[in-house]
């Protein structure tokens, strides 16, 4: 019993990451058909700016958590006015190699600015650990499950009650449709990278306290957000966030009674098994997927 | 009609909601050229999709000379004898233009992975032959003088034209039009025309779907009339001009 | 093979063949040897993703699977390099096989994440599966391999070894793309849809040529391990994969000699830079090798944003430019001396 709460704890912390990174694909998926390569990256530098203003600088948490993620999003609207915006006619060999660039940069940048070692982080409040039933659950990890609920409530309100969310989505259903409406598409292709980097950049923030964040993180922790995005259905980002949740508790599962050594092969043996299987995802449909551009 | 080359039996084809083809039955006789019209969205695309294996039916049967065609891929209706065009126009942009139609080739030879790797002196011969062939279709939709251009720079009529070559190296029995006057000038439009009588005249079965009704009333033995994805009206063009179902439909004229 | 393809071949060769005589030290032949196994492994990349269109970020997995075969069958099971390396490139078909049905259905960015998928799972598999690849220590040991009785046990033998390798599968590729099968390739990357029409199996073609590029991985792999006699996971990472794709794309994706330049230029690029770093030196900047990454992403970022379809066409394109301006040049010259003359 102790033990499987355990690492079922263990799973929803690292679930509810994966959840955001999800989400994150999901809206710049949605706003211009492009898996977004650099995603991970915006973690890395989420939890890497983080620390810089509250370990070495001595910020307070609030604002620095403000100003890390409010940094990492002009990065991702640079990102998006520079490297996105300018091509006409991209192909997507050429759109994927962009975004493999800007990660393999952004990765460089945060190997000169911070080193090749990994950075500690004091967690958010300094409580002791909780015992539930024999198991412990660390106060960051409540942290991290209010903050993805905090997310979450806030995508579904932009969304679905303001005027920008709503011009948002219709984008992604027809942009042309919405053109003619008078949305500005391409403002919102920028509003989605910002949203998107924003988002990455909080679910490095608040998962650095636990993992030590480094440079090298970035690869799997998008790889595996991209996973939960595929198993819970391109595009849907509720089922972005119930997969990414599934993902994180069978990694930690399989990791505790298989081999923890083998821990981050099997998300990304799922992801394939869902990719191969059905593309669409759980929650997806099929037909959705070969109406969709790829 | 003596045993038609096409046969397509209650054929009903659906995408979630919406109804593309209702409850189509069509018969296509051999050596004719037939021509599908309808308004938009009547289904006519969807038909070509369905015979060369592009869609699979919700239920009903499509046959080619007694074959089912259901659940077939593209590449082997195509070995079966079936070739078609594309409404936008498809050729392959950065190969020239003789190179296009020696795709079409592609069934009429059989170099492989490895004799080709490993073995080009043997292929030789086999390739020669592929590009006498495809000069001389060059030569029927008459583009021999665009040989090596890349086929990307060429204007739409000449791509049309060239899409057309290369659906005709494969030697089909039966070839699908999908919109081959659309975006041409009238002058382009009497050329292919013509085009389409010479192939009439080489005992290749022609499917037409077409909106510029000139054309369609000048060259078609049959027209086939389709409306909300169900065939109401078949016959001569002068049949159909007079059917008054067909007049109230689209035609208006 | 059209006649230019011989000719390049052949000036290949000539400077192949030179190069040796102007190196100063086996420190840099060693770095051509690397040069040419990263140009193998592009070669057959390139024919995926340039000629067929499809898109692999996880070939690094196959060169791990190659090196890891041949050292593993080598070293601890006293096979003959050879051998080795062909069981190697066979046991690469199969799981090519396995990967590729499956994963050539997907379309664009769903094929790229499902191979970079891949090559992370093998490169967890190298690091964890201790009792099979030696885990983080590697193999050691691996026997160096023979040609025609010589053994190459020198970095300038190895050398020529490995760029006859590079030439030979250059030869391959030659072939393939100027035949009915290339032609099929291309008509794929031209209009899928159209290619299907024209009677081509698109589904087979894919797989096939993504087993061949496979092939070519594994081969570099195997001369990897005969050049180092010693493999540990480190090499083999997602990072070379990616590194792999970077090479083509910014050689040139839709040309093979891209392929060999964009290679040579990446492998290289760290000892340029260190040359360059003295220089900067002197004019106050501080470069360290740290600063590659930044900028390997700095060169991909900007050929893909200015120079789409690479170093190679950009330098085609240059010729031929210059060309015409010498055509330009020489026709003004005349008119001058027939206007002078009237």
């Amino acid at each position: 019993m102790t033990d499987v709460l355990q690492f079922l704890f263990m799973g929803i912390q690292r679930g509810c990451i994966y959840a955001m990174v999800a989400i994150g694909f999901n809206m710049i998926y949605n706003s211009t058909g492009i898996i977004n390569f650099a995603q991970g990256e915006f973690v890395v530098l989420g939890g890497l700016m983080m620390v810089t203003l509250t370990m070495a600088m001595q910020w307070s948490m609030i604002s620095a958590f403000l100003a890390a993620v409010a940094f990492v999003t002009v990065v991702g609207i640079l990102m998006e006015r520079l490297t996105i915006n300018p091509i006409r006619n991209p192909t997507v060999l050429r759109l994927i190699i962009i975004t493999i660039a800007v990660s393999i940069l952004l990765k460089g940048a945060a190997m000169v600015f911070w080193g090749k070692g990994s950075h500690y982080m004091r967690h958010f409040t300094e409580a002791p650990p909780i015992e539930i039933y024999g198991a412990t659950i660390l106060p960051q990890t409540l942290w991290i499950i209010g903050i993805l609920c905090l997310v979450v409530a806030g995508y579904v309100l932009f969304f679905n009650y303001t005027i920008t969310g709503k011009c948002m989505r219709a984008c992604s259903i027809n942009r042309d449709a919405a053109r003619l409406a008078g949305i500005n598409d391409r403002k919102m292709v920028m509003l989605s990278f910002a949203l998107s980097a924003g988002i990455g950049a909080i679910a490095g923030i608040i998962i650095t306290p636990v993992i030590q964040m480094d440079y090298t993180r970035g690869a799997l922790l998008g790889l595996k957000g991209f996973g939960a995005a595929v198993i819970g259905g391109l595009g849907n980002s509720m089922g972005a966030v119930a997969a990414g949740l599934l993902l994180g508790i069978i990694e930690a599962m399989s990791g505790g009674y298989i081999s923890s050594h083998y821990m981050d092969a099997i998300a990304l043996v799922i992801m394939l098994g869902v990719l191969f299987l059905r593309p669409g995802g759980l929650f997806g449909s099929s037909e959705v997927i070969r109406l969709k551009e790829f | 009609m003596s045993k038609p080359i096409l046969r397509i039996d209650s054929v009903r084809k659906t995408f979630g909601g919406i109804v593309a083809l209702d409850c189509l039955d069509l018969s296509v006789a051999e050596g004719t050229v037939t021509s599908v019209i309808g308004p938009n969205g009547a289904g006519k695309t969807t038909v070509f999709n369905l015979i060369t294996g592009y869609l699979a039916p919700t239920s009903g049967v499509l046959r080619f000379r007694e074959t089912p065609l259901n659940g077939k891929k593209p590449h082997a209706v195509a070995a079966l004898g079936i070739s078609r065009t594309f409404q936008n126009v498809q050729v392959f942009p950065t190969m020239s233009v003789l190179e296009n139609v020696m795709v079409g080739r592609h069934l009429r030879s059989r170099a492989g992975m490895l004799s080709s790797a490993f073995l080009p002196p043997f292929v030789r011969p086999e390739e020669k032959r592929i590009e006498a062939a495809a000069r001389l279709w060059l030569e029927f939709v008459g583009l021999t003088a665009h040989a090596d251009t890349p086929a990307g720079s060429l204007p739409l009529g000449n791509q049309r034209k060239l899409e057309v070559a290369r659906a005709l190296a494969i030697e089909p029995d039966l070839i699908l039009l999908d919109e081959p006057a659309s975006g041409l000038n009238s002058r382009e439009t009497l050329a292919m025309g013509e085009l389409i009588a010479k192939i009439r005249e080489n005992r290749i079965t022609v499917i037409l779907v077409e909106h510029d009704m000139e054309l369609v009333m000048e060259i078609s033995d049959h027209v086939a009339v389709l409306n909300f994805g169900n065939l109401i009206a078949m016959g001569t063009p002068g049949e159909i001009q007079e059917n008054p179902e067909v007049i109230a439909a689209y035609l208006g004229e | 093979m059209p006649i230019k393809d011989y000719i390049g071949i052949a000036i290949f060769l000539a400077i192949i063949l030179v190069i040796p005589f102007g190196m100063e030290n086996d420190y840099y032949l060693g770095v051509m040897v690397f040069a040419a196994i990263n140009c193998l492994t592009c070669v057959g990349l390139c024919l995926l993703m340039g000629y067929a269109g499809q898109i692999s970020i996880g070939h690094g997995a196959f060169v791990a699977i190659g090196a890891y075969t041949s050292g593993l069958l080598t070293a601890k099971f006293g096979w003959s390099p050879w051998a080795a390396m062909g069981a190697g490139a066979m046991l690469v078909t199969a799981v090519a096989f396995v990967v590729g049905v499956p994963t050539l259905r997907l379309k664009g960015h769903y094929l790229a994440m499902a191979t970079l998928g891949f090559a992370s799972i093998i490169h967890t598999v190298t690091v964890a599966a201790t009792h099979l690849t030696g885990g983080p220590a590697g193999v050691l040991n691996i026997p160096r391999i023979s040609l025609f009785g010589f053994n190459l046990d020198t970095d300038l033998k190895f050398y020529y070894f490995s760029w006859m390798a590079v030439i030979l599968g250059l030869y391959v590729a030659f072939n393939l793309i100027h035949s009915r099968v290339g032609r099929g390739l291309r008509s794929i990357h031209g209009s899928e849809d159209a290619a299907a029409a024209a009677g081509v199996n698109t589904t087979a073609y894919k797989i096939q040529i993504f087993v061949i590029s496979a092939v070519y991985a594994s081969i570099s792999g195997s001369l990897y391990a005969y050049y180092v006699n010693y493999i540990d996971p480190d090499p083999f990472g997602v990072m070379h994969s990616v590194l792999l794709v970077t090479m083509v794309a910014v050689g040139g994706l839709h040309y093979v000699w891209g392929a060999i330049i964009g290679a040579i230029l990446l492998t290289l690029l760290p000892e340029l830079l260190s040359f360059a770093s003295d220089y900067l030196k002197n004019i106050g900047i501080q470069y360290q090798p740290d600063y590659d990454f930044l900028v390997y992403g700095a060169i991909l970022l900007s050929i893909m944003l200015f120079l789409p379809d690479g170093l190679f066409a950009g330098f085609a394109g240059g010729f031929r430019y210059l060309r015409r301006l010498a055509a330009r040049g020489l026709k003004w010259k005349t008119e001058k001396k027939a206007a002078a003359c009237e």
